[in-house]
């Protein structure tokens, strides 16, 4: 338990010393809320949509999720680099464990970068329909975030540099952002983007965070909670057979 | 009784054989120095030893334990002092050496008494609240040292422990290391580059080279065996004089650049 909150709190403290990073990464979803946000607003609401901001914003949320999420899990080739990696891996704790509290970590990470893109999206217009809803939205971003922080764990311990980095960020995701239905209602796509979008785990992840605060769902309550539980548990899994292999 | 055993230990990355045919014993509570030049497979080794590489054959047992299948059993046996870095440069000396004390479960007020004097101990108590980042090379490797000793482990393995600090700090070093391992038993494995650390500490030497151990023994019998009167003069006698062409360097050259440009 111990060993498990001390990875959480080191995950927190670099997080919040790095202010650079923590700033850096809300460039992009407030570039994304004003540009398409104001952008597109009016077409989406002559294409009979409604309001854009209204679908965008949880969209934007689980995108930053997304980034953040990933980027910490795939800090450890960073951890592997600077050499603090070993330290904890010869430690007389079970890998199982390690991973668990860096992936709790990264988590809490990457929802408190969710939050703050949810109280920036107030300042843009956006309006949740029930204030006593958003613990949901927070809990399901929370899930988002343990699915893609277990993924980029799970890449991190195949790889032994940061060289693999812009592929996973243009090949995995990108793709995992753009197809999920962040952007984009689901309804009446070309079949092919629509059979990508139901096995994104975003598409979830987002229509959960999305129904929570405006009360619209594409799928439903119960098969976007059951696919993040299942998501969660299979990342975890993957992530933790790959961490323990690792070899320095 | 031996704490450490390893029969016909073979390591490859490819087509380099890092480590061929070692085998070696050392005692329990002995002070062991396993000498060689750059790119022997010293710390190839050690990380086999410590559970960080699997072994691609060969036997091995630390405390009796096999590394390659009983991990838990054997990390719960050996602390390390690495060759390279291994601190978190965005944590404080202070939160560096908390994080270790937890992950080896050491009780909390044992563990606050514990730090303060080990920081005390490598004269950075007037920095335990700075970034690792602040430090100097030197600091760090004090640092290191300092949370390698935090706990105190059947075995502690020591991997170039004082590379890079004055003489006044390793001999204050390993004055401390000779105490522990008087007082309380503990074993010693350790590499160095300065054979004179070498001769005043250890009891059991064994050196290695290309991957084959080419001598054991006593620091005097390496002298005997090889008509020198310095344990500097014997390593030489046995590895020869010829400059390692070493993948290492290259190897750690890369890494350097390759760092700095993700940094
Ligand atoms: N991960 C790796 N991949 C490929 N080759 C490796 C790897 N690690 C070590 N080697 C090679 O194995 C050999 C032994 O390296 P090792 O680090 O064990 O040497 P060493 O005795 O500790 O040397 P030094 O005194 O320079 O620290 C070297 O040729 C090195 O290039
Ligand atoms: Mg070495």
């Amino acid at each position: 338990m111990n060993v498990i909150y001390i990875l959480w709190l080191r995950q927190l403290k670099r997080y919040f010393r790095s202010k650079a990073r923590m700033i850096g990464s809300l460039g992009q979803p407030i570039l994304f809320l004003f540009a398409l946000g104001f952008g597109f607003g009016p077409i989406f609401q002559k294409a009979g949509g409604g309001n854009y901001i209204q679908f965008l914003a949880p969209g934007i949320i689980g995108m930053s999720i997304l980034f953040t999420a990933v980027f910490s899990g795939i800090e450890i080739i960073w951890d592997k680099q600077f050499g603090f990696l070993k330290e904890t891996l010869v430690a007389p704790v079970s890998r199982i464990k390690i991973m668990f509290g860096r992936t709790l970590g990264g988590a809490t990470v990457a929802t408190l970068q969710g939050a703050i893109v949810f109280l920036l999206s107030l300042l843009v217009g956006f309006q949740p329909v029930s204030l006593s809803l958003i613990p949901i939205a927070l809990l399901f971003m929370f899930m988002i975030a343990l699915v893609f922080t277990a993924l980029g764990t799970a890449i991190a311990s195949l790889l032994d540099d940061m060289q693999g980095f812009q592929l996973i960020m243009n090949f995995l995701v990108m793709p995992l952002f753009f197809l999920s239905g962040a952007l984009f209602p689901l309804n009446g796509l070309p079949a092919f983007i629509d059979g990508i979008a139901s096995v994104d785990p975003l598409s979830y992840g987002v229509d959960a965070v999305r129904g929570a605060l405006t009360g619209v769902y594409h799928f439903s309550f119960s098969i976007d909670f059951a696919v993040l539980v299942g998501m969660i548990i299979l990342f975890l899994g993957i992530g933790s057979y790959l961490f323990k292999k690792i070899q320095i | 009784m031996n704490i450490i055993e390893t029969k016909k230990l073979v390591k490859k990355f490819g087509d380099i054989t890092a480590v061929d045919d070692v085998s070696f014993e050392v005692k329990k509570g002995e002070i062991f120095a396993f000498l060689g030049p750059n790119g022997a497979g010293k710390s190839t080794t050690i990380k086999i030893l410590t559970t960080l590489l699997s072994p691609t054959g060969g036997e091995i047992l630390v405390n009796g334990k096999n590394p390659a299948h009983e991990q838990d059993a054997v990390r719960a046996s050996f602390g390390i002092v690495f060759q390279d870095p291994s601190l978190d440069d965005e944590l404080t000396a202070w939160e560096n050496m908390e994080f270790h004390g937890v992950l080896y479960s050491i009780p909390k007020d044992i563990r606050r008494k514990r730090i303060t004097e080990m920081l005390e101990f490598v004269e950075l108590s007037d920095r335990k609240d700075d970034l690792v980042k602040n430090f100097s090379g030197g600091m760090k490797r004090r640092l290191e040292i300092a949370r390698g000793l935090l706990h105190h482990p059947k075995i502690l393995f020591l991997d170039e422990p004082t590379l890079g600090l004055d003489p006044q700090t390793r001999n204050h070093i390993w004055k401390y290391i000779q105490d522990l391992n008087k007082e309380e038993g503990m074993t010693i494995f350790f590499t160095t580059h300065y054979m004179e650390e070498a001769d005043r500490v250890a009891q059991t030497i064994a050196v290695i080279d290309h991957g084959k151990i080419v001598a054991q023994g006593s620091s005097a019998e390496l002298k005997i065996k090889t008509h020198t009167t310095s344990l500097e003069e014997a390593f030489l006698a046995l590895t020869g004089t010829v400059i390692r062409e070493e993948e290492t360097k290259s190897v750690d050259r890369m890494r350097a650049g390759r760092r700095m440009w993700h940094k």
